[in-house]
């Protein structure tokens, strides 16, 4: 006898969806000329049509948020400026449900993702930084921070609201206004999020949101009316951004890839590292760009721990993401899922062994069945290059020292893991990582105290704590 | 005594055992109960599982002022917990104390109720602080008696002190005690171990002497069965089934009132040793006021509406 | 046209979240500016105080165990529930001190931002005040800083509300609790402002409001051996010498301030440093 779980699916009453989209500027929305679809991954239904920024809408916007700055927003004192920011967190909290099965509808992330974690995270960062708004001389950035300006900032689709509230938050709570494009494929809780800075009477043009494709980015990114780019996207094109910025005055900061290596020594508490395993590389799709891609398991319990990890993920639910008891969703796009598949394919031909779990993949959408690669050494592409998706390339090693220079041996630095109960031994490997942020004993966690960001080619700067601050304020540097 | 060839019942070799175990990490732990007590039990599985976690409780009373008529009503309700619905299967047995068994045992056996087994707190229950004379007197008293399960305490006065070998030789002993006649529960008594790392101890050293059943609580400490703590037990009965290929049962008691609560349990049961494990030979609940409120949802999920305590039996 | 009578409001103390007369039966008079009879206040006795203190260690270790995040989303309630009850704060203010209502206004305004202000601290001054030190050796040395446990406070007389959030609330910020001595000749704002509290989502305990005397009440405080903090921002100068005195037998931390700044949190925290080795 088995206990089956029914089916119970959050209700989609809670939303209500427009069929067509326009852009939010100058605090009003104003309809758009060109639309493309935006759907949702798991069933590949068309949810609406979102707008295509192009020039006019582009500089209609820094026009507004330049304006926004000058007559209201750089006038205004931290005090006053923090309290929009709190209102906005708390009608956030107020209509959290709303947010969570919009992000799920249109990202393809499970429901219990959406409402347990990346929502609560979106509002407590609003909340977070009202708080900063008037504080900034105890933030040790000078006795009078002061704000850039008009910052451009272009999100990516696998965070959309939590990494629209990264972005956001600190620029405003530091004085700056801001024009923040959306990823093409995942618009909709930022327009939603538009809807909030109305209702908490945000003033016209703080706040201005333009919807489009990698055009309406780079629209954004040449902007001279710009002073400073935010990005959050691929590697790749993060480059081209800082190459593009480089002969004008505009700051950047990026957030970019990662493959991260997730250290298991032989002392571990060995059921906690397996949620952690699990965690770091299947939570939210493996669309993480901090994932723990790169499993690192010391040799003399790799058999245990993948003995553990494969019953471990037997138990993983992949299925329709509006389903309370999913636990993995649909890839977000038809491009995405081609790329893993693509280098799923490199693993199997450069000799990698793959194993995935038997799961009953749905026909429509878009999905991918949690797998590992066993066998897989440095030289393989997959222990090289983001997948992006729910893969994980495992490694041996020997020694701490080994594990150290396997971990380091790549050109990203966002993340690791360490798994062992020996405290000294997870100092000293968080001592030589060269990682911008490390998790031990755990993995993926994510506050708006803690500063977020890489070192190499996973970017430039931080987001969140005391230092993602001075990403938004005039500093000493010159460049 | 082979001990499943885990140790030879010397302490060297005990010690040896329990601390080749891998540490338990408590956030790490209480996370995943966490996430499980996200899973959302409706409609058919829902049904399912209220009609599972009848079936599995050890209806209790272990008061000092139990009487023959409060035992027997007990027992009444144990065998037909809605007396307008026959539907409603027994539960997995009548829990008392040795001296009220054979009151349990007649009664049970005079109202059809032969299919349910009593089963015995026992060994100076709930503290485990008397001589090893006594709580084997305590245990064959029980057995005596009638009852076809034993629910024994450790020692955790000689746990905390680290006197493993102790622990283990009682275990040992009790089960000798038991013979073929009835089934050992072991107790930990979770809420004086304080720690997971000495939960997942507790519950190897006692699968390996010989325990059937490995339980969280008397009932009367609290905290009691936690989510966690249940799960640490469950993957230990996990890791010693793929061990030795002997399936130990987890009886969680104390704490789980609601019918919520009981089906939490059972998914830390379905995601951890897997469905195999979801009978009463294998789980079982340790409860009182909880069978109430499992009959309320039965019946709200029949009759579509919310009911009302006025409408189940209080004994 | 009907002459309608008010129901007016009988003022208690704000002891664990609840709202108990003085065990001492006794109570003072306030007049309003024109000598006209308002209200009696309870007149706190230090059987109150032993009480509130008890209430006070047992909420310390469930408010400085939540998190910073909710501390701070209390506090912010705390601002929302007094925003809403401007109107009745302002009539009272200027009923009891005689002052306009402009500013009556401005100190109710003052009071709400200043709860805004203290709401934006709790998970920020960590970052500000501890600090990771490089000690010369293959250690991590990390310094935190922690609440105290029970602090006991002194609000100055005027301003009668303003004056109680300034005190009060940097101390709970960093996760201690407080019982605090209302104005004596303006109590009333002090305690409708226990009763914005009682809706706030503020766990029993952590605030406790006394009304009474100062001379009364303050060398029961500076002498209970379980109170680790003193803010004496409300007692005169001249009067701080014996309270200090007093304090020294449990090594009291005592304070006074005249203004709002981070220091005031910091000041009732401890530091605490960790060594940790590193390596293999």
């Amino acid at each position: 006898m088995s206990f089956e779980y029914a089916p119970a699916p959050e209700s989609r009453a809670v939303v209500s969806i427009k069929p067509k989209y326009g852009h939010f500027i100058g605090g009003k929305f104003v309809a758009g000329s060109k639309h493309f679809p935006t759907i949702n991954p798991a069933t590949e239904e068309v949810l609406s049509q979102i707008a295509l920024a192009g020039k006019p809408e582009v500089d209609a916007a820094v026009k507004a948020a330049r304006k926004a700055y000058v007559s209201t927003w750089s006038k205004m004192s931290g005090k006053e400026r923090g309290k929009y920011l709190y209102r906005i967190a708390r009608i956030m909290q107020e209509r959290a449900r709303e947010f969570a099965v919009l992000e799920t509808l249109d990202n393809g992330k499970p429901i219990r993702e959406s409402r347990d974690t990346d929502i609560p995270l979106a509002a407590a960062h609003f909340f977070y930084h009202a708080g900063w708004a008037d504080k900034l001389e105890f933030a040790g950035l000078g006795t009078s921070p002061k704000p850039l300006g008009v910052a451009g900032q272009i999100i990516p689709w696998n965070f959309p609201l939590l990494m629209l509230a990264w972005k956001v938050a600190p620029a405003l709570a530091t004085g700056n206004t801001v024009v923040l494009k959306p990823a093409e494929s995942t618009s909709l809780t930022a327009l939603l999020f538009a809807e909030v800075c109305q209702q908490a009477e945000l003033p016209a043009g703080v706040v201005n949101i333009v919807t489009g494709d990698g055009s309406t980015g780079a629209l954004i990114v040449n902007h001279p009316g710009i002073d400073k780019i935010a990005f959050t996207g691929s590697t790749e094109v993060g480059k081209i951004i800082a190459r593009a910025v480089a002969p004008t005055k505009k700051s950047v900061t990026l957030e970019l890839g990662g493959k991260a290596a997730n250290i298991v020594f032989d002392d571990a508490p060995i059921d906690e590292t397996v949620e952690g395993i699990v965690n770091g590389i299947f939570f939210n799709q493996g669309h993480v760009c901090c994932a723990g891609s790169r499993l690192l398991l010391q040799e003399n319990v790799a058999e245990e721990v993948l003995h553990k990890l494969k019953n471990r993920m037997e138990k993983i639910r992949v299925g329709d993401p509006m389903d309370k008891n999913t636990d993995v969703g649909a890839i977000n796009s038809k491009e995405q899922l081609a790329k893993i598949v693509e280098l799923a394919a490199a693993g199997d031909a450069e000799g990698a062994e793959r194993w995935s779990p038997a799961c009953n993949l749905p026909t429509k959408g878009f999905w991918f069945a949690p797998t590992i690669f066993t066998g897989v050494t440095q030289a393989h592409r997959i222990a090289r290059e983001e997948i992006f998706g729910p893969v994980l390339s495992v490694i041996t090693f020997r020694t701490p020292q080994e594990a150290i220079e396997k971990a380091n041996n790549t050109p990203f630095g966002l993340s690791a893991g360490i798994w062992s109960e020996k405290g000294s031994r997870t100092l000293w490997a968080s001592q030589q990582l060269r990682a911008g942020v490390i998790w031990a004993n755990t993995f993926n966690k994510f506050d708006p105290t803690s500063p977020f960001g890489g070192y190499k080619e996973s970017g430039w700067g931080r987001e969140g704590g005391r230092h993602g601050l001075s990403a938004y304020l005039k500093g000493v540097s010159h460049e | 005594m082979s001990f499943y060839g885990l140790v030879d019942g010397s302490d060297a070799s005990l010690k040896s055992y329990l601390n080749n175990l891998s540490g338990v990490d408590q956030v790490g732990a209480e996370a995943r109960a966490a996430m499980l007590a996200t899973r959302s039990i409706k409609t058919s599985s829902k049904r399912w599982a209220i009609e599972t976690a009848i079936t599995m409780v050890d209806l209790t009373t272990l008061e000092g002022a139990d009487t023959p008529g409060k035992v027997k009503a007990l027992c009444t309700k144990a065998v037909r917990p809605d007396p307008t619905d026959s539907t409603v299967p027994s539960v997995g047995a009548v829990c008392v104390y040795n001296d009220m068994v054979s009151v349990a045992r007649t009664h049970l056996d005079l109202i059809g109720g032969q299919h349910v087994p009593v089963a015995a707190v026992s060994t100076a229950f709930p503290s485990g602080r008397a001589s090893m004379p006594v709580k084997i007197q305590d245990t064959q008293d029980a057995i005596d008696a009638g009852a076809a399960e034993i629910d024994m305490v450790i020692d955790r006065g000689a746990f905390l002190a680290g006197r493993y070998i102790d622990v283990f030789n009682e275990i040992v002993q009790i089960k000798e005690v038991c013979g073929d006649k009835a089934h050992l529960k072991v107790i930990f008594e979770t809420g004086e171990l304080v720690t997971y790392d000495n939960v997942r101890k507790a519950s190897f050293l006692a699968m390996a002497a010989g325990a059937d059943f490995i339980k969280t609580s008397t009932g009367k400490v609290a905290p009691a069965a936690t989510p966690p703590v249940v799960l640490v037990m469950l993957e230990a009965v996990r890791d010693f089934y793929e061990m030795t290929n002997t399936r130990i049962g987890v009886k969680p008691a104390g704490g789980i009132r609601t019918t919520k609560d009981a089906i939490k349990q059972l998914v830390l049961v379905n995601e951890t040793v897997g469905p195999d494990w979801l009978n009463p030979k294998l789980f079982r609940i340790g409860a009182s006021a909880l069978l109430n409120d499992l009959l309320m949802q039965r019946m709200k999920l029949d009759e579509g509406y919310y009911s009302s305590p006025q409408y189940v039996t209080m004994d | 046209m009907s002459n309608r009578i008010d129901v007016k409001k009988t003022y208690k103390l704000y002891i664990n979240g609840a709202f108990p007369r003085t065990e001492s039966g006794r109570t003072y008079e306030i007049k309003n500016a024109k000598g006209v009879f308002i209200a009696n206040p309870c007149l706190a006795s230090r059987k109150d105080l032993r009480e509130a203190v008890v209430a006070a260690r047992a909420a310390h270790s469930g408010w400085n165990k939540a998190t910073a995040y909710n501390r701070g989303q209390i506090l912010y309630r705390i601002a929302e529930m007094l925003e809403g009850r401007r109107a009745q704060f302002v009539d009272e203010i200027m009923q009891v001190t005689g002052v306009t209502k402009v500013k009556a206004e401005k100190e109710v305004t003052d009071s709400v931002d200043r709860l805004v202000w203290y709401a934006g601290w709790t998970d920020k001054i960590a970052s500000l005040s501890g600090s990771t030190n490089p000690v010369a050796g293959p250690f991590y040395n990390f310094t935190i800083p922690e609440s105290m446990g029970v602090v006991a406070a002194i609000a100055p007389e005027t301003p009668s509300l303003l004056g109680l959030i300034d005190v009060v609330a940097p101390i709970i910020t960093s996760g201690n609790t407080v019982v605090v001595l209302a104005s004596t000749k303006a109590p009333l704002s002090a305690m409708t402002f226990a009763e914005v509290l009682a809706t706030s989502d503020l766990p029993h305990g952590v605030i406790n409001i006394l009304t009474g005397k100062k001379e009364e009440i303050a060398p029961w405080m500076a002498s209970h051996m379980d109170i680790d903090a003193l803010d004496i921002s409300g007692l005169p100068a001249k009067q701080h010498g014996p309270i200090k005195v007093a304090g020294a037998e449990n090594l009291k931390r005592i304070h006074s301030f005249k203004a709002a700044d981070p220091g005031r949190i910091i000041a009732f925290m401890e530091a605490k440093t960790v060594w940790h080795p590193i390596g293999l």
